[in-house]
């Protein structure tokens, strides 16, 4: 259980982080290496070079505002779920960042690694996907940000080159009559959940507008379910429109008959939640 | 694979519970180990190798990490803080120590030095917490051995000890800790 050999470079400027990945065959970026270190401890992954970014300046931030939050890539999942300001912009950012493993883990992993390694099986890749947000994304070439849309390539890949550093994730806040909630069943808090959901409902008075959930284990990649149909319409079933989308796989941990119950259990569960959040915050804002 | 040259090593200046050891690793190196084999401080356990069991849990810059999922490189930055690092200045045992040696917290004592290190810091950010936060705090880590019951009641018992003071601690235990 230990890595084999690689070249190592801890630039302290991204433009020299950005050269060193863009001229070395098989380079790859370390940030938190808490999916990394593993990965190559058990030699699922040999890289060439790593290019350690935690010496960078001025990536650590948590940053809000009315449009959302702006979490850069040396920000630790513990620094976004202390963030009072991002716990207000966008509530669904702690609600699913305190089921993502131990506080140990959190300490060191960052939420923009956790986005770029694309796990299926992670929350921040969902809740980002489900939010609408985006990453920021810096090369040699320049800058650009990808919509989370366009993201997930697949399972563990995204569309990032080789050689570009995600620098900044882009969360949208919570609009004015909309509620979020998550849920996830796994054997102990801080384990990978077996199934997980997360809604996002918009509403207009009583009326529901827009409703998806987004789901972590339930397919190969990050996938969100638009279920406005199923909720508006009173004979709908949002949990079999969803599982319609799904593709729940079997292994030791849970089978893929028993994902898919779950998929059915929690989805009404968030769906509820959102709604009932949603109300609350509509009912705030009338009486403030 | 091209031509293996012969891998490259760096010097890194690694601080460890006040102590500063210039030690010269491949990138290669977990900090875990770096911290077993060049600084000769085996207090650190390594259970899994994949961040999963806490064994090997130290504190950088005051906050409990796996050691295990850092590389020594990576480390030059950081202050770290050692199992062996939680003793008082005067060598006796800190709460936390004291609780596991009071409660017996403790059986094989493998997972012993990634638990003081996690419930040093956890007591720090929350000095009185519940059973259910005590439970909590230790969550990530595990044990074969005990069934957590008696971790759990160090936890709460640690808790006591930092709240009496230091006072009140027992005075005839064997401290066992590094003379630094
Ligand atoms: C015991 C344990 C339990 C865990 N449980 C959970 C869980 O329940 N839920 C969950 O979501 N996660 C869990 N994780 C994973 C954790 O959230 C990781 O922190 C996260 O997945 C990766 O972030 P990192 O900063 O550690 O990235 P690293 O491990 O450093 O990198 C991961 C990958 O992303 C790439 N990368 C990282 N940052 C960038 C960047 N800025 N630009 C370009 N590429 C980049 C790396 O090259 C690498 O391929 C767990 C981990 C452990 C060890
Ligand atoms: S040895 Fe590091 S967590 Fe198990
Ligand atoms: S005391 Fe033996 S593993 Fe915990």
């Amino acid at each position: 259980m230990k890595p084999a050999p690689f070249a190592y470079l801890r630039p302290s400027i991204l433009e020299e982080a950005l050269a060193a990945l863009a001229g070395t065959q098989g380079a790859k970026v370390l940030a938190g290496g808490q999916s990394l270190v593993p990965l190559l401890s058990m030699r699922l992954a040999a890289p060439s070079m790593l290019v350690d970014i935690n010496a960078l300046p001025d990536l650590d931030h948590v940053t809000s505002d009315d449009d959302g939050v702006r979490v850069g890539a040396l920000a630790r999942h513990a620094d976004v779920l202390a963030s009072s300001g991002a716990a207000a912009a966008q509530p669904l950012l702690a609600m699913a960042l305190s089921h993502v493993a131990h506080p140990t883990i959190r300490n060191r992993g960052t939420t923009v690694g956790s986005v770029v390694h694309a796990d299926a099986a992670a929350e921040m890749p969902m809740v980002l996907r489900l939010l609408e947000g985006s990453v920021d994304v810096a090369s040699v070439r320049g800058r650009r940000t990808v919509p989370a849309a366009e993201l997930f390539a697949g399972p563990l890949e995204t569309t990032l080159a080789h050689d570009e550093i995600a620098v900044e994730a882009f969360f949208p806040a919570l609009g004015p009559g909309a509620g979020v909630a998550f849920q996830e069943i796994a054997r102990r808090h801080g384990d990978y959940a077996l199934v997980g959901a997360a809604a996002h409902v918009e509403t207009d008075g009583d009326a529901v507008t827009r409703a998806r959930v987004g789901y972590v284990s339930a397919s190969d990649v990050p996938v969100v379910v638009d279920v406005t149909d199923a909720v508006t319409d009173p004979a709908g079933d949002p949990a079999a429109a969803a599982l319609a989308e799904l593709e729940p796989a079997g292994d030791i941990h849970a089978s893929a008959a028993y994902r898919a119950h779950l998929v059915t259990v929690l989805t009404p569960r968030v769906l509820a939640d959102a709604t009932d959040h949603a109300r609350r915050r509509a009912g705030e804002r009338s009486s403030a | 694979m091209t031509s293996p040259a012969p891998e490259e090593l760096h010097d890194v200046r690694l601080r460890v519970n006040g102590s500063v050891h210039e030690v010269r690793v491949p990138a290669r190196r977990l900090l875990s180990d770096a911290l077993r084999h060049d600084c000769g401080l085996t207090g650190t356990h390594v259970g899994c190798e994949h961040g999963v069991c806490g064994a090997c849990t130290i504190l950088v810059d005051g906050r409990p990490v796996r050691s295990c999922l850092m590389l020594a490189v990576s480390a030059v930055d950081a202050e770290i803080t050692t199992v062996e690092g939680l003793t008082e200045p005067d060598g006796s045992l800190s709460p936390v120590q004291q609780a596991f040696s009071d409660c017996h917290g403790l059986q094989c004592g493998f997972c012993t030095p990634g638990f003081l290190t996690t419930i040093t810091a956890g007591l720090r950010e929350n000095p009185d917490p519940s059973e259910d936060e005590a439970r909590e705090m230790i969550a990530g880590n595990l044990c074969r051995c005990t069934g957590y019951q008696n971790i759990v009641r160090s936890v709460l018992r640690a808790a006591e000890i930092g709240a009496e003071g230091p006072a009140s601690r027992s005075t005839d235990v064997d401290g066992g800790g590094e003379d630094r």
